[in-house]
């Protein structure tokens, strides 16, 4: 810790801090565009100058000088340091002036208007007027992609985004391009970036010179509303905010956490919300003649109690899709249970991990931030850069730092990071069985929907699991073992022991073999292998269940629902609602609630508040908001006492082969066909 | 005066033999082992005693300098740097070293070198200087050769010396920027703390030095600092390469006594002012980026670093620029903000905004397109820039506008009249004014 003071106010600050740092905690405001906490320090702005007593006749940058590059005074008290003298105030217009000259005043047509620092900023600390006559500089607007919209006459090249795309990123495809007021940010001949975390250079950007190209034009800031909620497109769980106006979703933004996504989010999560109003199912669907019509929610239940009568216990399935909430996999399963059936199933990928061994066995250990403890990974069947694109964020994070090696055991893709390359299949798992421990104090595995969705499912985990121990991934206060889920309810799923009873039938028994089968947003199934039975899909968009079912009860979006989701390291997480879904849909609880009237078997609860009441009863952890539930130790140990048998050359295959298009919405979704369409065409150009 | 022995550079006019035969001959390369067998204390210790202050511009104390390089070696290798882009415009000092007398250079390296621990030192070249590269790159191959340098040498201690070759940007004259572009990267400067010999080449110590104050270092061990703190006034040591530009009778580089008067240094070497002594108008004297002095302020001042700092000037590069009653001095200063412009490297704000700000009102007041009131913004926008900035050329770029205004107010003033005058008889004027 080092003293030092502020403004007259002394106070004790560690001694990594900047003196911007210190000033903020002093609660000194100190204007800043560079700058940002998560990013590398460029100090080129030049908006944050202090002054610092006994120094140099000339304010400091101070977000690019430490707290431990001050000396004291003469008699050894702590340095001194200001924030509101004439000497910074003039200093800050002068800067702020010489932003403003070359910047335009299209501030009304600008979709940052009402949320730019430079508003904000020229507020606060400018000048009232320009003394700059001369004409002002303009800039062509670069391509840079379909998702980031560039007005480049407005950057004041604070290159936030290219230390973003370098650093975060792991693409060097932004950058400075000439020198002096020609300086020009662009990617190299205005190609588009190939990230799938760009969308944060538009919050990154503190002017309107990098904006969302889908919301161009689209709202003002003022005008919209913010709830703060939870991503579904994969299982890391993101916390965003939606923005609505009226019953719409205009945009999606991260929200801070540390723990889970920091502040970025992917594309797909940012950039979904056009998927939200397209493919809707506004209302109920009967088949009929071959053909879906439109029905009323009682004729459409009363086409389900007609079956459900003449069916029996055993012939009745459920599969739960991969972003349904918590609160109606329950209600499914109690409907399930009150049918008498146990053939239901979360996995709808038909992975081998199996509840009952405890939920360690399922789970992502160490967590999200115990990423940046460990000194060793190896990678087993994941693309964590697009199963879970934040997730590898804090990979690349860690390993940026030189701390962490990392090998891979699957497909050999660009991570944005390097790793040493292991093999593809099971047979490279062997090596490790009865491996002498590492070296590494912090080792970790991360192992990917390509290995437990794997043919050998069941023994590829279980020689990881023993793989694990002995190379002492699991020791006395430190479990590494982590498996990285691709789908949002998977985690909740399995929590709930939504899967098949003693002897019942598993996704792919129930899609081939029952007679009455309920999807519940279940989209990435086989449906050609339904080749009888009557199916019900209970979901918000008009995607492969709806297209192959017999009823389509429609429901409500994950924005459209308060609901809880739990992410892959078991975090209890709770969105909530930020719009009201279209037309006749109703949330997903309460379909089911419904129907189970009409089943003749009412399901004990008559809202979200009771329902959830007994929820928590019956599993008190998903009460605890924000929180990891303690897991057992002990499941990691079972799965070590699985059949190992033999271990094939089989390749492990990631289940996402389309980033942008791996659930309905995104397949709904006009913005991300753009992007899956560009990203393709990259592959087959690679490919020549 | 100088006299002919007492000169460091005794074939700065490329007049002589340039081989290392010729060189050793008159006097280079002699006693180098015993230099380097005194150890780095003691070349440091010697560096400070003769008072020599850093030939780049800034005007630091080479000895203190070097003596910042850590002790104790951490691991890290350490590096030499010479600063051999030189792009101050008027200089072309170090042009003559490497072109005419790049041994002085070469040994001064690896005494500089053994008095900072590097055993490697890079040499960064100005991009156009091709054949004074050429002809250093012929100088460090007949070391090699001779053993002089390298891995096994013969003064026992190791030291590999690279050339490297610019591509002409005026800011990588800037020691960080330099160490940046050295590294492969775009030449911007870096934020200092951490400063070079701390953290600079790869991260590792380094130290910058110019091309004239390493040069210059062999000699000084050779004849003993007391001899070269003889010349000059107190605190001004040594001989220094001036090179006179501008409305001289013959323009030339020209090694002298630091603190000769202006006006000695002109009669002497350059044959006086065009036109008389009654001609001169004003003096830049440290190369573009110090503030100008006007003539009859100049023609008594000691040229060294203190006596030019009171005038609110430099010795900068000792780069002097002479101009004659016959200047546009508004349009010659407007000239140097557009060289500052161009050279802008674009990095922070007040210097990228603020040099196309200035240079175009320049150019409206070499017409005299312009208001009264603008001079003194003018002079504002030039403070704001100048302290703000991460590297110098911020402060370069306004000073000589300062220079301008401080001292030529009146020039400007009546310029400005004498438009607005034109104004009321021309119509062109009034209609451009009213559209």
């Amino acid at each position: 810790m080092v003293k030092i003071i502020v403004d007259g106010k002394e106070l004790e600050v560690p001694d990594h801090y900047t003196l911007l740092q210190a000033c903020e905690d002093a609660g000194a405001e100190v204007p800043r565009f560079c700058f940002h906490e998560r990013l590398s320090i460029a100090g080129n702005c030049r908006m944050c100058l202090v002054q610092v007593k006994g120094g140099p006749p000339k304010p400091a940058a101070s977000c690019a000088m430490g707290v431990k590059d001050l000396r004291p005074g003469p008699n050894g008290e702590p340095p001194e340091v200001f924030t509101n003298t004439p000497m910074v105030k003039k200093a800050r217009e002068g800067v702020m002036e010489f932003l403003l000259i070359n910047h335009p005043l299209d501030c009304p047509i600008c979709d940052q208007g009402g949320e730019c620092d430079l508003q904000d900023q020229a507020m606060a600390f400018g000048m009232d007027a320009s003394r700059y006559a001369e004409n002002k500089r303009a800039v062509e607007d670069k391509y840079i992609g379909p998702l980031v919209k560039t007005i480049m006459t407005r950057c004041i090249h604070c290159t936030r985004c290219v230390r973003f795309t370098t650093e975060i990123a792991g693409i060097s495809e932004l950058g400075l391009l000439g020198r002096g007021e020609d300086a020009e940010i662009t990617t190299y001949l205005e190609k588009a970036m190939t990230s799938e975390l760009q969308g944060n250079v538009i919050d990154l950007c503190p002017v309107g010179a990098l904006t969302s190209r889908p919301y161009e034009f689209q709202a003002r800031p003022w005008e919209l509303n913010k709830t703060e909620t939870i991503d579904v497109m994969d299982a890391v769980g993101s916390n965003i905010r939606v923005d609505t106006r009226g019953r719409e979703v205009m945009r999606i933004m991260p929200r801070i956490n540390e723990a889970v996504n920091e502040e970025w989010i992917s594309d797909k999560t940012r950039f979904i919300w056009d998927g939200l109003r397209s493919q809707r199912l506004d209302q109920p669907y009967i088949r009929k003649n071959g053909k879906l019509t439109a029905a009323s929610w009682s004729e459409a239940f009363d086409a389900i109690a007609t079956v459900a009568k003449k069916t029996s216990a055993g012939e009745i399935g459920a599969i739960t899709g991969d972003l349904a909430s918590v609160e109606e996999i329950y209600a499914l399963k109690l409907l399930m249970g009150a049918l008498g059936s146990t053939n239901m199933d979360c996995r709808e990928e038909g992975s081998a991990l199996d509840p009952s061994l405890g939920r360690s066995s399922y789970l992502f250990n160490s967590t999200i931030e115990g990423i940046e403890d460990a000194d060793a990974l190896m990678i087993i069947g994941a693309n964590p850069r697009f199963e879970a694109s934040v997730l590898n964020a804090r990979i690349r994070k860690r390993w940026r730092t030189g701390e962490m090696q990392v090998a891979v055991i699957g497909e050999q893709t660009d991570l944005t990071y390097d790793y040493h390359y292991v093999g593809a299949g099971p047979d490279s798992i062997e090596q490790f069985i009865n491996h002498a421990p590492t070296k590494a104090e912090k080792p970790m595995f991360i192992i990917g929907a390509g290995a437990f969705t794997h043919k050998d499912g069941a023994g590829v985990l279980a020689s990881l699991a023993k793989a694990a121990k002995s190379l002492g991934v699991i020791k006395d206060g430190w479990n590494g073992f982590n498996i990285l889920h691709t789908a949002a309810s998977r985690v909740g799923g399995l929590d709930l022991g939504f899967v098949p009873g003693e002897g019942a039938k598993n996704t792919s028994e129930m899609l081939s073999n029952t007679d009455l089968l309920f999807l519940l947003g279940a989209d990435e199934l086989d449906m050609m292998k339904r080749t009888r039975g009557f199916t019900v899909y209970i979901g918000s968009h008009g995607d492969v269940g709806a297209h192959h079912c017999d009823v389509i009860l429609p429901a409500a979006a994950y924005t459209e629902k308060s609901g809880t989701w739990v992410n892959t390291e078991g975090r209890v997480q709770r969105g909530s609602r930020a719009a009201f879904a279209p037309g006749d849909a109703r949330e997903d609880w309460a379909i089911i609630r419904a129907l189970s009237d009409v089943l003749g078997k009412k399901l004990p609860f008559d809202s979200l508040a009771q329902l959830r009441s007994k929820l928590f009863e019956e599993y008190p952890h998903f009460a605890a908001i924000d929180e990891i539930a303690a897991g057992d130790e002990t499941g990691v140990e079972n799965m070590a006492k699985g059949k190992v048998g033999k271990l094939g050359k089989t390749a492990f295959v990631s289940p996402v082969t389309d980033f942008y298009m791996t659930n309905p919405i995104a397949r709904s979704s006009a913005v991300m066909a753009e992007c899956s369409a560009l990203a393709n065409g990259q592959k087959l150009e690679a490919a020549e | 005066m100088l006299e002919d022995k007492d000169r460091i550079f005794n074939n700065i006019y490329g007049i002589h033999d340039k081989s290392l035969k010729g060189v050793m001959a008159r006097g280079h390369w002699d006693r180098t082992k015993e230099f380097i067998d005194n150890g780095r204390d003691w070349i440091i210790d010697q560096m400070k005693a003769s008072g020599l202050r850093g030939r780049g511009g800034a005007g630091f104390p080479t000895g203190l300098k070097w003596s910042f390089m850590p002790k104790e070696n951490d691991g890290r290798p350490h590096y030499l740097v010479i600063n051999a882009d030189e792009s101050e415009p008027g200089t072309c000092k170090d042009r003559e070293i490497m072109r005419n007398d790049p041994h002085t250079l070469i040994e001064g390296c690896l005494i500089a070198g053994c008095a900072m621990g590097a055993n490697v030192g890079y040499i960064y070249v100005r991009g156009e200087y091709i054949r004074e590269r050429e002809a250093l790159e012929l100088a460090i191959a007949e070391c090699y050769d001779a053993g002089l340098i390298g891995k096994k040498n013969i003064h026992g201690y190791p030291f590999e010396l690279y050339v490297s070759h610019g591509a002409g940007a005026y800011i990588c004259g800037e020691e960080t920027a330099l160490l940046e572009s050295l590294e492969g990267k775009k030449g911007q400067p870096r934020l200092k703390p951490p400063f070079p010999a701390n953290v600079g080449l790869y991260g590792c110590p380094t130290t910058v030095n110019n091309v004239e104050s390493v040069a210059v270092a062999p000699t000084i061990l050779r004849r003993g600092p007391a001899w070269f703190k003889g010349f000059g006034r107190e605190n001004n040591h040594g001989t220094k390469l001036f090179c006179i530009s501008g409305h001289v009778e013959r323009p030339c580089t020209v090694e002298e006594e630091m603190s000769i008067p202006f006006r000695e240094l002109i009669e002497r070497h350059c044959g006086g002012i065009r036109g008389g002594w009654d001609n001169l108008l004003a003096v830049i004297p440290g190369g573009s980026s110090v503030r100008m002095v006007p003539g009859e302020d100049m023609i008594d001042c000691p040229m060294d670093f203190d006596s030019l700092m009171a005038h609110k000037s430099g010795l900068g590069t000792a780069a002097v620029i002479v101009m004659d009653k016959s200047t546009d001095i508004i349009r010659a200063i407007a000239r140097l903000s557009y060289f500052y412009k161009h050279e802008s490297c674009g990095q922070c704000t007040p210097c990228r905004e603020g040099t196309g700000w200035m240079w175009r009102v320049m150019e409206r007041m070499v017409e005299g397109r312009a208001q009264i009131k603008e001079i003194d913004m003018l002079l504002d926008v030039t403070k704001q820039i100048e302290g703000h900035t991460i590297c110098a050329l911020g402060d370069a770029a306004a000073w000589p506008i300062q220079g301008l205004i401080t001292h030529f107010r009146p020039v400007i003033e009546a310029r400005i009249n004498s438009y607005s005058y034109r104004a009321d008889d021309d119509g062109a004027v009034s209609m451009q004014a009213a559209e």
